[in-house]
């Protein structure tokens, strides 16, 4: 296991696929491949996916697979689904849209749970994306769990955010509003043969003139039905228009650097959880503290300090 | 943290019932572990592919069709061929008695037949799987 950072530079499956699991696990192995690999990232397009549940992301993101095959460029996808609050477990069922694309060695599909983070995203979604991209991927699609209204996180992994809609969702879309109708670099009005959907595209349009009125890009909306291949040539053209795009104005400077904010608080964030709660010894550490918060003995908030305490001199 | 156990559950062949593996892959889900499921009709060399990127612990085949011989062998052919020593495989479905053994002693560790209760098959995942 050594080696294992040198095979996955070296694009090698297994290596990547192992590497993954140990990042996911906070294996100490996988802190040191993942500082070996740094040096080496930087170079993927890396496109998030969100939207609600059933919006179609898993089968477009096959769709623009297929396509950016044809232009001969590689690419790795991240599907996540969420994990389930009471077991710990997790049904991971993004795969089976995307079966089109499971014997082209040109991509590699890695699906994840959520592991009890909130905001789309799984914990190692950070890790797992440095590994796609030191491993040679050009492409990098992160797919969310289906959202809600507030799980943003994806913007701060992306270099390109599409947001997926599907016509019928009604008032729906206005409550969407506040949260993930904010983040998107482009809007996909998917299953676009359905009944509703030129009201669909005129309020996502009414919005996007409010929100771009100043802005010399005005975020484009395009139509789809993924399942028909319809219009994913041109959703293809409008993600590699916004890459240039970002390029050309430092725009993904400005995101890269986002994003490894981003990561630093997520390892810190983790290495601090794991030394709080370690699992072998939080229960007899904290459980004697929830009994006497139960029995009005002390409150949470000095609870919570006297824990810290131990941590932080 | 520990290692988390991820299965894959796959329907090999031509054979559209995945009643029982949904219902097998939602009592492992229940149990803590990740599963992936890959949904109907799958290759052997599609299977394999699979529970590689997914780095899985074990691989859950299930078949009604009576192709288990064929079918199920190839699976595990293809993951000796690959020199995968590190997965475990079982398989689920109408699958005669006398077959059992012949089953096991081509690599398939697990063989659970109808009425089999889900927990015996959670059990068995976690006093097996090797890491």
């Amino acid at each position: 296991m050594k080696d294992i950072s040198s095979k996955v530079l070296q694009g090698d499956p297994r290596a990547i696929a192992r590497l993954i699991t140990l990042a996911e696990d906070n294996d100490p192995i996988a802190n040191n491949a993942m500082k070996k690999l740094h040096p080496h990232t930087g170079k993927a397009h890396v496109i998030g996916i969100t939207g609600v549940m059933g919006s179609g992301k898993s089968t477009l993101i096959s769709e623009l697979t297929r396509i950016f095959r044809n232009q001969g460029k590689t690419v790795g996808i991240l599907a996540i689904d969420p994990t389930s609050p009471f077991s710990g477990g997790a049904l991971l069922g993004d795969r089976i849209r995307m079966m089109e694309l499971a014997m082209d060695e040109g991509v590699f599909i890695r699906s994840l749970g959520t592991r009890g983070m909130l905001g789309g995203l799984a914990s190692a979604v950070y890790d797992v994306v440095e590994i796609f991209d030191a491993s040679g991927k050009d492409i990098i699609f992160v797919e969310t769990v289906g959202v809600g209204q507030a799980e943003v996180d994806v913007i701060k992994i992306a270099d390109t955010t599409l947001v997926i809609i599907v016509p019928g969702l009604g008032d729906s879309i206005q409550t969407l509003k506040a949260g993930i109708m904010e983040i998107a670099d482009i809007y996909v009005v998917n299953k676009a043969d359905r009944e509703g959907v030129d009201q669909t595209v005129a309020e996502v349009q009414s919005l996007v003139d409010i929100t771009c009125s100043d802005k010399e890009r005005k975020t484009p909306i395009l139509q789809t039905v993924a399942k028909e291949k319809k219009g994913v040539v041109e959703l293809v053209d409008e993600i590699n228009k916004h890459k240039n795009l970002i390029e050309l104005t430092n725009e993904l400077k400005d995101q890269r650097h986002k994003r490894y904010e981003a990561e630093l608080i997520e390892i810190i964030r983790k290495r601090l959880m794991n030394f709080i709660f370690d699992e072998s010894t939080f229960k007899e550490k904290v459980e004697p503290l929830i009994n006497q918060i139960s029995n009005k003995k002390i409150d949470p908030y000095s609870a919570a300090e006297e824990i810290l305490s131990k941590i932080i001199k | 943290m520990a290692h988390k156990i991820r299965v894959l559950i796959a329907k090999p062949g031509l054979d559209g019932h995945d009643r029982g593996a949904k219902v097998v892959a939602r009592a492992l889900r229940d149990a803590g572990m990740e599963v992936i499921y890959t949904g109907l009709h799958q290759t052997a060399d599609m299977i394999i592919e699979a529970a590689i990127q997914e780095d899985v612990d074990v691989i859950g085949l299930s078949l009604l069709s009576g192709a288990h011989m064929t079918l199920f062998v190839d699976v595990s052919d293809l993951l000796k061929k690959k020199g995968i020593d590190d997965v475990i495989l079982v398989c689920g479905g109408i699958i005669p008695e006398e077959d059992v053994p012949k089953l096991k002693k081509e690599g398939i560790t697990g063989v659970f037949g109808p009425g089999t209760p889900c927990e015996t098959i959670v059990d068995f995942i976690k006093k097996n799987v090797k890491r």
